[in-house]
């Protein structure tokens, strides 16, 4: 099962190859990563999806907080939450397909970030499933480029007043 | 006050109560090398190759319970450190490995003798650092040895690039080192004492089962204290010998793939499992699924990744095996319970182990006109009243220490156990023989490791260390042979070795003292002989070639499925 963990760490040299290496030295997998620096000075926030059986995402989790430069580890999965995957697609737009185009962007609330004669680049943000399908419906009119960022995520804050 | 690098260096070792380092000099590390030849504070062992350098600081840790020092130089003498390394990493060693490094303007461009040091060891240390800024020093050398120390101890290497040794610094007040993202859980959890304890007196057919946790954690007294109070039936992995006394009646020697019949046995019949600070290897369960399948199991251990890691765990214990076995013992005294009845209780699980012993002991055919393995071992243990630190290489000869040397106290077993690295004893000896220069130490080797190190005949002598070694001789990589007779219709590929110095002559060569015997009558005297020789001896017994270590559990196969001759 996917599994979307949230590692906050100390922004030092190499942490992010501790964290890989973690992962390729002891066979786990990692489907996407994005790392991005956080409010706090010197404290790096990084998300990565992967999967296995619950005691490999036992095991990942603890290896995890072993790292030395490991703040925090949560899966967030386990908590409700907020999961995001951004896309930049470039699609080919020629007379025909142009409407099309801007019809399907229109519905899946795309920005065209870029226009040519020949293409639109379009920007779409949501949920991995979310960025499939428009890639899906995209794809029969000739999608050139795409670029996708790793998911990201979010505990939703307690509801209770 | 202002000083320079490499002179905080030394300032730092002394902090630490650094006594001994050993190490081997190069273009990088001269600074350092200068101002340690300006002070007789800390001395200097000077090995022969680096390997070495990380094992005898490796066996130093192991002996004295301190951190272990090493310093190398930058490039080949830094990978040449790596397998030293990987050794106390994977025994949860507190090493700190000093290497030098190229100055930081040249770092990345592949300068002469530059390596990425810090990459290359990331997977190996518990943690290791390249010290960029000379205001960072200090404080990451008193990190590094906080880190190496604690919790569940590890090697931790620094890479010290040439400027930032020869840069002027202030030297720092020590405070107290604070991680804000490293704190080791030391004190178990009352809640899970409790459910353990009660596992254990419900249950009518427990076995302690014992790794080198109890030894780094200094809890042998308190492991003892409990085993003997509940008559608990105790087994120990490699690594675990010598933290319960061997020759107790409740000790069954070492389990696994080449344990006894009866810890085998005992373990695949309990119903109630202590694990305290063993990590579940496969040298030791063999085929996971019938691995203690009937047992409620408990473990104890400092790090939380070991625990459920290969085998699920009922009740797990978070914390130092010292300060856990201590709450246990706590819980039992608090409670009124009949001890002699708890005793009386466990008599039909103790008759059934006398059972398995008395079917299978640990034993081997003797001869009269051919020495036998564990006939030396057996003498070596006799004349040294078991007291001797023993180290040992990897193979045959070391499985046979293992079980014919009763390890009676911690600390006394000195040998690779995780990785298994050939070439460990001999400078694990002297090591072992620098922290404890009292001692009686004696490498049991074979022939194939002896090789691996031999180099260090010299700074054995240079050192006048009276380090003994039993060199087990069988002219074969014995433990592979072994297995391509067991299971490769005895195809001894690359297992004879055709080619073997003259190990007395070689001995002689440094200036030690080679002796040898082909017989077993020879055995006794040549044994007295290096015990009152007041200097390096190697004693060359030529062995029984093609004796093999049993019992043994052929790999992946259950623990209780035993070859036993």
């Amino acid at each position: 099962m996917k599994h979307t963990i949230s590692v906050l760490l100390q922004n030092k040299p190499g942490v992010l190859s501790r964290v890989t290496g973690l992962f390729s030295g002891r066979g786990f997998n990692i489907e996407s990563l994005s790392v991005a620096e956080t409010m706090e000075k010197g404290v790096s926030s990084l998300t990565l999806v992967t999967g296995g059986d619950d005691n490999i995402i036992e095991q990942i989790t603890k290896q995890l907080h072993k790292l030395i430069d490991v703040i925090k580890v949560t899966d967030i999965s386990e908590t409700d939450n907020v999961e995001r995957e951004m896309a930049l697609i470039r699609v080919k737009a020629e007379s025909t397909t142009r409407a099309e185009v801007l019809r399907i962007a229109d519905i899946f609330r795309a920005r065209v970030v870029d226009v040519s004669p020949r293409s639109y680049a379009l920007e779409i943000t949501g949920t991995n499933d979310k960025i499939k399908a428009v890639t899906e419906l995209l794809k029969p009119i000739g999608i050139q480029e795409i670029i996708r960022t790793g998911t990201i995520a979010m505990t939703r804050a307690s509801k209770k007043p | 006050m202002k000083m320079t690098g490499t002179q905080a260096f030394m300032q730092c070792l002394e902090e630490e109560n650094v006594e001994t380092i050993f190490g081997f000099p190069g273009g990088a590390v001269i600074d350092l090398y200068d101002t340690i030849h300006q002070q007789d504070k800390i001395h200097h062992v000077l090995v022969r190759h680096e390997q070495a350098a990380v094992h005898a600081a490796d066996a130093y840790a192991r002996v004295s319970g301190k951190v272990g020092v090493a310093l190398v130089t930058s490039g080949p003498g830094a990978t040449n450190a790596v397998t030293g390394i990987a050794t106390a990493y994977l025994d949860s060693i507190p090493v700190v490995v000093f290497s030098g490094q190229v100055p930081t303007a040249l770092i990345g461009n592949d300068a002469f003798q530059e390596v990425d040091i810090v990459g290359i060891t990331r997977p190996c240390t518990k943690h290791n650092y390249l010290v960029k800024e000379a205001k960072d020093l200090v404080p990451t050398i008193r990190e590094a040895f906080h880190v190496a120390r604690s919790g569940r101890p590890g090697p931790v290497l620094v890479d010290l690039p040439k400027d930032v040794m020869a840069s002027i610094i202030d030297f720092p007040v020590k405070t107290p080192v604070k991680m804000r993202t490293y704190k080791p859980t030391y004190t178990p959890h009352p809640g899970q004492i409790e459910k353990a304890c009660k596992a254990i007196l419900a249950g009518k057919r427990p076995v302690l089962y014992i790794g080198g946790g109890v030894i780094l954690g200094n809890a042998h007294e308190e492991l003892t204290d409990f085993a003997r109070k509940l008559g608990i039936p105790v087994t120990m992995t490699l690594m675990g010998l010598g933290g319960f006394p061997g020759t107790d009646p409740l000790s069954m020697g070492m389990l696994g793939m080449h344990g006894t019949y009866f810890a085998n046995m005992a373990v695949a019949k309990c119903d109630v499992l202590i694990a305290v600070g063993a990590r579940f290897d496969d040298r030791v369960t063999g085929k996971i699924d019938a691995f203690a399948p009937h047992a409620k199991i408990i473990h104890v251990d400092i790090d939380p990744t070991s625990i459920s890691k290969n085998v699920e765990v009922d009740i797990p214990i978070v914390a130092g095996c010292k300060e856990a076995m201590t709450q246990m013992n706590k819980w039992v005294d608090s409670r009124e319970i009949d001890l002699e009845a708890e005793r009386t209780k466990l008599a039909p699980w103790h008759d059934q182990i006398k059972d398995w012993k008395a079917k299978h002991p640990l034993g081997y055919v003797d001869e009269t006109d051919i020495i036998k393995p564990q006939f030396v071992i057996q003498k070596l243990h006799e004349l040294t009243q078991g007291e001797a630190i023993v180290t040992t290489e990897v193979g045959q000869h070391q499985m046979w220490a293992a079980q014919f040397y009763h390890f009676n106290h911690p600390r006394t077993l000195i040998t690779s156990g995780g990785l298994g690295t050939m070439g460990y004893g001999f400078p694990a000896a002297i090591g072992a023989q620098m922290a404890a220069p009292d001692r009686m130490v004696i490498d049991i080797a074979g022939d194939g490791s002896m090789q691996m190190n031999i180099q260090e005949f010299a700074t054995a002598m240079q050192e006048r260390l009276p380090v003994k070694i039993a060199l087990l001789n069988n002219n074969y990589l014995g433990m592979v042979r072994q297995w391509q007779e067991l299971f490769y219709d005895k195809r001894y590929s690359a297992t004879p070795m055709e080619v073997q110095p003259d190990f007395v002559k070689v001995a002689e060569a440094y200036g030690a003292v080679g002796l040898r015997a082909t017989k077993p009558s020879e055995v006794v005297p040549v044994i007295k002989e290096a015990l009152s020789t007041k200097t390096l001896v190697l004693m060359d017994f030529v062995i029984s070639r093609e004796e093999g270590v049993f019992p043994m559990v052929p790999a992946g196969k259950a623990t209780t499925d035993m070859l036993l001759v």
